[in-house]
């Protein structure tokens, strides 16, 4: 089984340095992209159905190819990655970033070419010290070596890159919030349209990619699509980080074909649950994400199959949810997170969901009432997608109304028994 | 137009507005927060949820938000949706969710669109249980009250404040449900624009801090149609009064003049109405050295019919803050050639010459509106931040129509707000400004320049030389200059409507002939050039129209017919009358003094006590715009009228009703007496046929609605069997209004009047200032019916005019001397408003303004003490002497200094003038304080 994400990387080791890396095969993809189109890169991602990692699953080349090309596009363009992995439960992108961050800057300079931008920023999270520092060394590396800058390689192509340190809020996680973070104004999200590839940071064609679809990038131009694809057991090419948390013997993180069922994720990578707990449910790609119980323990974990199943591949990180703990709880935690991190912008999301926090805590402190179950029904509803102004709600929106279709009658024990019966 | 599908039935739109603007322009209700028709959309309240649909067989639709969703042809959208009813009713349960329940006490209560979206989505019971969320309110200082529990984050105080008006000390701070609106820490407002926000503000969070003193419910204000009087730009306002105090101003909406909003001394200034200082009753001297004392009407009319039946003979000096049916009535007393301007023969000069500019040649005067429209401009000499204040607000509007265009090819929608102003990335269209010192606009400027009157003459000479080769050179011009006027000259060339603005404000000839020739060039190059001047007072070019000279002539007829020329005492000693004027304002003391002393008999007519009238031997009290109706004529050269909002108390009538009964007991009625102001416009249109269309400017006393008369107060209007019960259980009959199509009570017409007569915005269902929406055809377009004014000055397309060729010569440093010119404030500059509680709070107080390279020299620091002595008539003899503080200003050149305008301590300086500056002393010191 092939890891091309994590081959370099070695858990409690130090990232290979540029040199290391360079011995593994590193930038050789960037040395044959340089001699590659643009058009050709974009088409060779196209062709190896590279989906976003970040969650929403967005194919990569797609949303390259709304960006202006040729003569007349205007300048600078931008190509960002998004490091500001906050979703409660995921835990990928650091691994990448801390594990081998060459990898990341490879797949940066390879897809700022296929984009021909001219600037690029990593948007990082504000707890990644460790990364921080990784990366600072990292791009400092690719600069001497001349990996970035001015006429990289001796080529045509330039790029310059810095790395951001956001100041620490889940909002700036959605792509346009993370823009105006860039620029310094509140992390407010943006209407679409116009998107970023057309007015994005400081008004100019910009994307912005999930560090683990950019750390793709370089293996698909090592490899070609074909390759690419057969690591896959779905329709969507490569491997995928999968993670778990919860009360698993062996939480983890792994990298497995694309479309691994979850019950083998689970059971043979995660070791199954603890011993003297049940599974319960989980939530399989991050806080914003449909429950899911055991009956969909079977479905491979991919962006259709996770759909079909009611859910989302999200991050492709799953919380599990045991028989000893209460799901009414779980949700209070999880909205109380959301409540928090919400930008304050949009109606639903900043007045809704802290309505929705405060029921669930009335319930767990034992002063809910039968009306409450409906509210927070309604709110699943009407916080529902396109109701809001960005993203952030309806995902927050997701487990609650799953947890009231799984879980109603703990909710329900709650309201009777006028008390958390977990407490 | 396209045709939207609207629950299934077609209606014509605009192609590619928004949803919202449409569905509200066709006259449906829906809901809204964050949107305004002047700020356009930005999605954030979520409040106008509607139901879209992709064709005539999807019946499942979407949720969309009808502000940021485009009408295109063939768009099926539903209002009446049950699921879009249900979100739409949900969105308001969460913003009251945390909206307190305190209406009772709140002051927007009544007039609130809360209130009013509340009740139109059917959200009435409370499900919330827990607590409300609170914040600390800040003193935003005397103009604007701050309550925040009352927010709902629609984020249009901060639209408004920043990105509209460019206000930089008001900010949304934190998040979630915590969003703060408010400085970064307590103060006041920095905005001259602040006092918007009470009406931008959809609830109660911004509030009239002036109406709280004396407050009353929207329902319970007597109104009527007024018109601004602190500047020329002749904003459209709603005055509101209630037991015989005039309470507040709200905004008029006029959508050639000042749309949505107003400035804050236009706001605000309306308290000197109520002033202390205010002549309520009349009074006069039995002999020349007895003091003024108080008498009843029929008393002073009777001496004065003594004093006119003496044949004496009589002038009279008008003003240029009366409207132009009270000037026009004592030009019609005294005879026009014995009528004279109210003020200095320098400032009739420059109004002279901008009329012959504006009457005669190629540039059109260009409104408010379009001032917006305009995509490159060139202000000369014009501080307009703080002599025309909405100009400068319009400005900030005309600087983005350029960067508009980059949105437009990037398919962005001109409402989408944000997402335009990411595009544009705070762009700004040319915008060259040329000034004493540096301006609140200077921020949007595309390159500035400072120096004296004269060097900003020469440097629009330059740029008319520049565009047209047939405007007269500049010698010796400063290749930087010169540099700066290219580039002035091709900005304007390639613009599709370029704007100069000019004025009187920096007292100069000059700048004002330099500003025309930019515009003419434009105009003879074929670039259609709009041409705008900033003057003085409310009616300065409505006056100046009456061609009347200056107060030089009268002071010259005074002496004249007073001494004779020749020593020949046999002429009898003129009577003056004064006409809503002080003359202390407009000369120097020492001439007014003389003046005064030399008349046989000096007659005030106005509502402000001030130093003409403690002189005066008759003193008649006048009521002010808003216990009077009148025309004034804006900079524009738009007659508006303004209408009386209440009956005075005592013996307070419209002046013009003053010179009627002089004229009537002096035996000076030539016709028919007026017996109403339409018998005097008529007069007025008959004698001076330029103003025959202020007859037009709005209808007539006889003008009745099915019958009926327009009703000053609501139907709402509470307590009015009680409201004199403590003097009288009889109710009394309202008062009888013979110059106006209004009635002084609640019954009349109740439907909508024609834009002219708009007494107050109230719809049903709409209760608060966004009732305008039912006012218009399309939202934010033209009130129905035509925005009210007239105008009356219209261009000679064909003009022969020839450019002006008196090119100054540069400015030369003086040894000793330094050139004095005029700084204005806002808050201070203007006579009237300073006399309101609130801005006398905020106004200037006197300072001399000098290069700090002077200052070094002369060895003053910032603060210090300095003694200003002014030469009169350019002579160095006999000087007028000011000790006030020191202020460096680097933008000053070496040898000038800067004097605040029009202060109250400064009164009657005419500038620029040349004087000394020496190290204070010991003299008479100017108060510190500002003005009561």
């Amino acid at each position: 089984m092939e890891t091309p994400l994590t081959r370099n990387i070695l858990p409690g080791e130090k990232p290979p340095d540029l040199a290391q890396y360079e011995k593994s095969g590193g930038y050789a993809a960037l040395r044959e992209a340089l001699r590659m189109s643009p058009d050709d890169i974009m088409e060779e991602v196209k062709e190896a159905n590279l989906r976003g990692r970040g969650g929403a699953g967005f194919p990569t080349a797609k949303k390259w190819s709304f960006v202006p090309m040729g003569e007349d596009a205007p300048h600078p363009k931008y190509l960002i990655c998004n490091a500001d992995e906050m979703e409660p439960g995921t835990f990928k992108d650091r691994l990448l970033l801390e594990g081998d961050p060459h990898q990341l800057l490879e797949g940066m300079i390879i897809s700022g070419y296929a984009i021909q931008a001219d600037i690029g920023y990593i948007f990082l999270r504000w707890a990644y010290k460790l990364a921080a520092e990784r990366l600072e060394q990292a791009i400092g590396e690719a600069y001497r070596q001349g990996y970035l800058g001015r006429n990289i390689l001796g080529s045509e192509y330039s790029l310059e890159l810095h790395l951001h340190v956001s100041a620490g809020r889940y909002m700036c996680g959605e792509e346009t919030a993370l823009l105006n973070a860039l620029e310094g104004k509140r992390a407010n999200p943006r209407a679409k349209p116009p998107y970023p590839q057309v007015s994005g940071l400081w008004g100019k064609p910009t994307v912005v990619n999930n560090v683990e679809t950019l750390c793709n990038v370089p293996h698909i131009v090592n490899h070609g699509a074909a390759w690419f694809k057969s690591l896959s057991r779905s329709g969507d090419g490569g491997t995928k980080l999968y993670g778990v948390s919860g009360r698993v013997k062996k939480p983890g993180l792994w990298e497995l074909p694309m479309g691994t069922p979850i019950r083998q994720i689970l059971e043979e990578h995660a070791g199954g649950m603890r011993d003297g707990y049940r599974f319960r449910g989980l939530l399989p790609g991050g806080a914003s994400t449909d429950f899911l119980v055991s009956d969909h323990l079977d479905t491979a974990m991919d962006f259709e199959s996770m759909q079909a199943a009611g859910s989302r591949l999200g991050t492709g990180t799953m919380i599990i949810l045991d028989d000893r703990t209460c799901p009414v709880g779980m949700l209070r935690n999880l909205e109380h997170f959301f409540a928090q991190e919400s930008c304050g912008w949009c109606t639903p999301c900043w007045s809704g969901l802290s309505w929705v926090e405060q029921i669930l805590q009335g319930l767990e402190e034992g002063e809910g009432q039968a009306s409450d179950l409906e509210r927070l029904q309604a709110h699943a509803r009407l916080l529902g997608p396109g109701h809001t102004f960005c993203a952030l709600a309806p995902g927050a929106a997701e487990p609650l109304q799953s947890g009231l279709k799984y879980f109603r009658d703990d909710f329900e024990r709650h309201v009777q028994e006028k008390r958390c019966p977990w407490r | 137009m396209a045709t939207v599908h609207i629950e299934n039935r077609p209606y014509p739109v605009k192609d590619g507005e928004n949803l919202l603007q449409q569905c509200l322009s066709l006259g449906f209700d829906l809901p809204y927060f964050c949107w305004h028709p002047a700020l356009g959309s930005v999605g954030a309240c979520r409040q106008c949820a509607i139901k879209q649909f992709k064709d005539e067989d999807d019946k499942c639709g979407k949720i969309v938000m009808a502000c940021m969703t485009p009408a295109t042809d063939g768009t099926r959208i539903s209002i009446d949706d049950p699921e879009a009813r249900e979100f739409r009713a949900s969105v308001i349960e969460w913003l009251m969710v945390n909206h307190p329940h305190d209406c009772p006490v709140c002051d927007e209560g009544g007039e609130c669109h809360l209130q009013d979206m509340t009740v139109m989505t059917g959200h009435t019971y409370r499900r919330y249980r827990g607590r409300k969320r609170t914040f600390y309110n800040q003193d935003l200082g005397p103009l604007v009250n701050h309550e925040m529990n009352r927010c709902i984050q629609c984020y249009r105080c901060t639209r408004f404040y920043r990105d509209y008006a460019g206000g930089r000390d008001l900010e949304a701070l934190a998040l979630r449900n915590q969003v703060y609106f408010g400085r970064h820490q307590d103060g006041t407002l920095e905005s001259e624009f602040s006092g918007n926000l009470v009406e931008v503000c959809p609830t109660g969070v911004f509030t009239d801090k002036t109406l709280k003193q004396h407050y009353t419910r929207k329902w319970d204000f007597q109104t009527a149609p007024s018109i601004c009087v602190h500047c020329a730009l002749g904003c459209n306002t709603i005055p509101g009064e209630r037991y015989g105090k005039l309470r507040r101003i709200r905004n008029r909406y006029n959508g050639a003049v000042n749309g949505y909003f107003l400035c804050d001394r236009g706001r605000y200034g309306y308290d000197f109405v109520n002033s202390r200082h205010r002549i309520r009753r009349p009074a006069f001297r039995k002999q020349k050295d007895a003091p003024l004392q108080s008498a009843t009407k029929d008393e002073v009319l009777q001496h004065l019919a003594e004093l006119f039946s003496k044949g004496s003979q009589v002038i009279g000096i008008g003003s240029p803050r009366a409207s132009l049916e009270a000037n026009f009535a004592l030009r019609t007393l005294v005879g026009p050639e014995r009528f004279y301007a109210g003020i200095s023969a320098r400032d009739h000069d420059l109004l002279s010459s901008i009329l012959d500019i504006l009457r005669e040649g190629s540039a059109r005067s260009p409104s408010l509106r379009e001032v917006e429209l305009a995509d490159a401009v060139l202000v000369l000499g014009e501080d307009v931040a703080n002599t025309a204040p909405l100009l400068a607000l319009a400005l900030r509007q005309s600087v983005r129509r350029q960067p508009l265009k980059i949105a437009g090819k990037m398919h962005i929608p001109h409402w989408d707000d944000h997402a335009v102003r990411e595009a544009t990335q705070g762009k700004s269209g040319p915008l060259f400004i040329a000034t004493l010192v540096g301006t609140r606009l200077d921020d949007i400027a595309t390159q500035t320049f400072h120096g004296t009157p004269d060097d900003l003459a020469r440097l629009g000479f330059a740029v008319a030389h520049a565009l047209d080769s047939h405007a007269p050179p500049v010698p010796d011009l400063p290749s930087e200059t010169g540099k700066l006027a290219h580039a002035i000259s091709e900005a304007l060339k390639a613009a599709e409507r370029p704007l100069v603005i000019s004025g009187t404000g920096c007292g100069n000839a000059g700048v004002i002939e330099a500003a025309a020739n930019v515009a003419w060039a434009l105009c003879h190059t074929g670039h259609p050039a709009e041409l705008c001047f900033a003057l003085g007072e409310c009616n300065s070019l409505g006056a100046a129209m009456m061609g009347a000279p200056g107060l030089e002539s009268a002071f010259g007829a005074a002496v004249g017919a007073g001494q004779g020329v020749d020593g020949n005492v046999e002429m009898p000693a003129t009577t003056v009358i004064l006409l809503e004027n002080d003359l202390y304002q407009h000369a120097d003391a020492e001439v007014v003094d003389r003046f005064l002393a030399a008349a046989r008999h000096v007659v005030v007519i106005d509502h402000t006590v001030h130093q003409s009238s403690a002189e005066a031997d008759v003193v008649l009290p006048a009521g002010t715009f808003a216990e009077a109706d009148g025309t004034l004529v804006n900079n524009e050269g738009r007659a508006q009228r303004f209408f009386q909002v209440f009956v005075p108390q005592g013996d307070i009538r419209e002046s013009w009703r003053w010179v009627q009964d002089i004229m009537t007991l002096s035996g000076r009625n030539k016709g028919a007496p007026w017996l109403n102001l339409d018998h005097l416009m008529a007069a007025c249109a008959r004698d001076i046929p330029e103003l025959e269309p202020i007859l037009s400017a709005a209808p007539g006393s006889e003008f009745r609605m099915e019958g009926q008369k327009i009703p000053r107060e609501p139907h709402r209007y509470s307590g009015r069997t009680a409201m004199s019960a403590n003097a009288s259980v009889h109710e009394p009959e309202p008062p009888d209004d013979p110059d106006a199509p209004f009635s002084f009570s609640m019954e009349g017409y109740s439907g909508r009047p024609p834009p002219a007569l708009i007494p107050r915005f109230w719809a049903p269902g709409w209760n608060s200032v966004q009732a305008v929406n039912k006012f218009q055809d399309e939202v934010g377009g033209q009130l129905s019916g035509g925005d009210p004014g007239t105008r009356l000055i219209e261009p000679e397309p064909n003009s022969r005019m020839n450019y002006f060729h008196n090119v100054p010569p540069a400015f030369s440093r003086r040894t000793g001397e330094w050139l004095v010119v005029p700084l204005h404030h806002i808050f201070g500059s203007e006579a009237l408003s300073v006399l309101a509680p609130a801005i006398a709070e905020l106004a200037a107080k006197p300072y001399l303004a000098l290069n700090p390279e002077d200052a070094a020299e002369l060895g003053l620091a910032a603060g210090a003490s300095v003694l200003l002595q002014l030469s009169r008539n350019g002579g160095a003899d006999r000087g007028m002497d000011y000790e006030i503080p020191v202020q460096l200003r680097a933008e000053l050149r070496r040898g000038v200094a800067g004097l605040p305008a029009g202060l109250p301590d400064l009164a009657g300086i005419i500038l620029p003038a040349w004087g000394r500056v020496a190290g204070a002393k010991k003299s008479t010191k100017i108060g510190e304080g500002a003005a009561p």
